[in-house]
């Protein structure tokens, strides 16, 4: 029996469809539909078409700063986590000659995401503290002789916090690109004469930009989305998009908070279409 | 989430009727088995009736949900073994414990929420009214909550207090009502005063207004509570407090109120006054402990947790004074939710009665909350305990924590005094405001400042 060929088309994205129409697509619809309509402040959705939850979602100033301070988090966290990220995977691709001991130490990299990210985070607390070893350490060694207060509490804690979490998310797709690099490639160009920098510039960075890519589009969607680290390493000194999302959720509120959450998929959406505008990465990964 | 079709009123008076007359026998059964509170609950006690009838009560598992303070596991346990039925305790933090009951009604028996929680729940028709002749100890609850005054005291009504919301008129009203019924939305069931913690051996004095939050002295060293509908209230005692802001009403503020207490917050904030803002139980003891903080506002079990380290920390008094000062109260009790009936619905009226009948008022006494029939609570405590949580005297013996780990040497006194002092001293509950939303939205711009 022979299939049309659409019909076999629609067979293929079906393994797709049957995640994307139930898990997105249906809730987003449900989502979009909230934003919508208007509530009766007790949690109750009236079915009453309005647009003020959105006119209030871009007429308050309190909108751009949360994103500002939420999208500067991100940038900082994917600069640091692509720095760190790429380093690590080059060192494991290109220096470790043994490839059974650059697997390995690849796996040593995952272990401390054995453990909670809860419990990751929890534990720069002690470190960074007033009394923590940190300072305590600079102490006693004469550095400083008041405690740096802004290692905790502070955005420069919710970064590390991040970069901490997250880096792992860049060095796994960077190491894959890496690995399936060449090594004659980069033979032929030291043969040619090329200096370490030029190979780094013209081989290396253009044959991993797939994984930097995939990388950032992890870290970005994750740091966008999350309100946990924010509250805890600001010491609640600081907010973000979801953090006064779901605080509105907490009051029932829940068209505004649709609405919100509607903006925020969009935002989102648009920095990963940066990304992937950027790097092509289909054409990338099908090299 | 979505839009929420309206009330089944017609079906859950009905159910409430089955409860409330019919089957007799089986009611003596039930009532039988929380007789037997504090023995060994089991076939023994139930001898004589048909075994059927243990049987089918052995099958019931009733769902308590709510925050952690207050549905606790122990408790939970404790009921079990006494009811000859399984109670599970699940928690949830205040605002998913809310939503949970507003979207997901049939997945919890007996809902835990405060007295605005318990407006929202009547407002959706979530809930089915207690009915209260059913409720043995009722007339001993304390009339702090079934009439809103304590010895002649008017309680404060200021924020949405456990007595304001604690009635309606039918089972099935949508609608609280002012005065006594027959049907009441939620039994309390545990309550306290909150107010500041600090660190004497830090601060070198006493602390008893809740200026001293915001005074210069502790710039750096100061937390707030970062729960935006009561941490804006501990802010408002503050401002009122220091003469800054004048409120008609802490617990409903105007949005010109809530303005100015947020301005007043940024303020603060851009000085570098607030070393953090807490959002947990845990968290407010680790700042404490560390010494990242030296005065916060704060719950009473904490204070208890940084003592216990052996570290000071003092949970201030802070009486009404000149119109300012006082405590937030705050108060958790039991609903009933809808979907209740039959067998069911009589193992949960058995659960509220076990529950105001003593050994949950003692527990919780034990980490400093109070049992809104504090007589029953009373059998359950020594002469000790009772003197020093309740009548706020001096502990002539070494005080246990509800688990069994000394917390207080003999000598040491409550803070902030007796039960009636404390009580009385409230001037604010918790709520959630008519400008909730827009409280919140100001809220995130002091986050963010």
């Amino acid at each position: 029996m022979r299939l049309p060929r659409s019909l076999v088309g629609w067979f293929y994205v079906s393994p797709l469809m049957l995640v994307l129409i139930p898990f997105f697509v249906l809730p987003m619809v449900v989502i979009i539909t909230a934003s919508v309509l208007e509530g009766d402040g007790f949690g109750g959705i009236m079915p009453f078409f309005t647009t003020q939850n959105y006119i209030d979602v871009f007429g308050s100033g309190l909108t751009f700063n949360l994103y500002f301070s939420t999208i500067k988090f991100t940038i900082l966290t994917w600069v640091f986590s692509l720095i760190i990220g790429f380093w690590v995977a080059y060192f494991l691709v290109f220096h470790v000659k043994n490839q059974l001991l650059a697997i390995g130490l690849f796996l040593v990299c995952t272990v401390p995401f054995w453990t909670s990210n809860i419990i990751r985070m929890i534990s720069w607390i002690p470190l960074l503290g007033k009394e923590g070893l940190v300072n305590m350490i600079l102490q006693g060694l004469g550095i400083i002789d008041k405690p740096l207060e802004f290692l905790l509490f502070s955005d420069f804690a919710v970064v590390v916090a991040y970069v901490h979490q997250l880096t792992i998310f860049m060095i796994v797709p960077i190491f894959n690109s890496m690995a399936r690099i060449d090594k004659r490639v980069v033979e032929a160009a030291l043969d040619a004469g090329a200096s370490r920098f030029d190979i780094m510039r013209y081989i290396i960075v253009p044959l991993s930009k797939s994984g930097m890519a995939l990388g950032s589009i992890f870290v970005v969607s994750i740091v966008m989305g999350d309100f946990f680290v924010v509250r805890v390493m600001s010491g609640g000194g600081s907010a973000s998009v979801v953090a006064a999302l779901y605080e509105d959720i907490s009051v029932l509120q829940y068209p505004p908070a649709a609405a919100n959450a509607v903006v925020l998929v969009l935002v989102v959406m648009l920095m990963i279409g940066l990304i992937l505008r950027t790097v092509d990465i289909r054409r990338e990964i099908a090299r | 989430m979505a839009v929420l079709p309206p009330s089944k009123s017609s079906k859950r008076s009905k159910t409430v009727e089955k409860g409330a007359g019919t089957d007799p026998t089986r009611r003596k059964v039930l009532k039988g088995a929380a007789a037997a509170a504090g023995a060994v609950v089991g076939t023994k006690a139930l001898g004589g009736f048909p075994t059927i009838w243990a049987q089918e009560i052995k099958d019931i598992e009733l769902r308590h949900v709510g925050v952690s303070y207050s549905v606790v596991k122990a408790i939970g346990d404790q009921a079990s073994k006494d009811l000859g039925f399984k109670v599970t305790m699940q928690n949830l933090d205040t605002s998913a414990a809310i939503n949970r009951f507003i979207t997901q009604p049939d997945s919890v028996d007996i809902a835990d929420v405060e007295g605005w929680q318990a407006k929202l729940a009547t407002r959706r028709g979530v809930i089915q009214g207690i009915e209260v002749a059913k409720i043995k100890q009722f007339d001993n609850i304390l009339p702090i909550f079934t009439k809103g005054e304590l010895d002649g005291n008017v309680v404060s009504r200021q924020g949405i207090s456990p007595y304001q919301a604690m009635y309606i008129e039918e089972p099935d009203s949508r609608e609280l009502h002012e005065g006594v019924t027959e049907w009441a939305t939620f039994l309390p069931q545990v309550y306290n005063a909150d107010s500041i913690g600090y660190r004497p051996d830090l601060i070198g004095r006493d602390i008893t207004e809740w200026k001293e939050l915001l005074n210069p002295e502790f710039k750096g060293k100061a937390a707030i509570l970062d729960v935006p509908a009561i941490g804006i209230m501990d802010a408002a005692l503050c401002f009122e407090s220091a003469g800054m802001i004048q409120y008609g009403n802490k617990g409903n503020m105007t949005r010109d109120e809530i303005d100015k207490t947020i301005e007043a917050l940024i303020a603060l904030k851009r000085d570098g006054h607030f070393r953090a803002t807490w959002t947990t139980f845990d968290q407010s003891v680790q700042l404490m402990a560390a010494g990242e903080v030296i005065i916060q506002s704060m719950w009473s079990p904490a204070v208890a947790a940084v003592r216990v380290k052996d570290i000071p920390c003092v949970y201030a008094p802070v009486n009404k004074k000149d119109g300012k000062e006082g405590y937030r109260g705050w108060c958790n009790g039991m609903a009933l939710m809808g979907h209740l009936e039959g067998k069911k619905l009589e193992a949960a009226y058995e659960y509220l009665n076990w529950y105001l009948s003593g050994w949950q008022g003692g527990f919780v006494a034990r980490y400093g909350y109070y049992s809104p029939v504090p007589s029953t609570a009373k059998e359950y405590l020594t002469p000790a305990e009772w003197e020093y949580w309740y009548e706020g005297k001096p502990a002539s013996e070494v005080i246990l924590d509800p688990y069994g780990v000394p917390m207080e040497q003999p000598g040491a006194k409550r803070d902030g005094g007796s039960f009636v002092e404390r009580v009385t001293n409230i001037s604010c509950w918790n709520t959630l405001m008519d400008e909730a939303q827009y409280m919140n939205k100001r809220w995130n711009d002091f986050k963010v400042a």
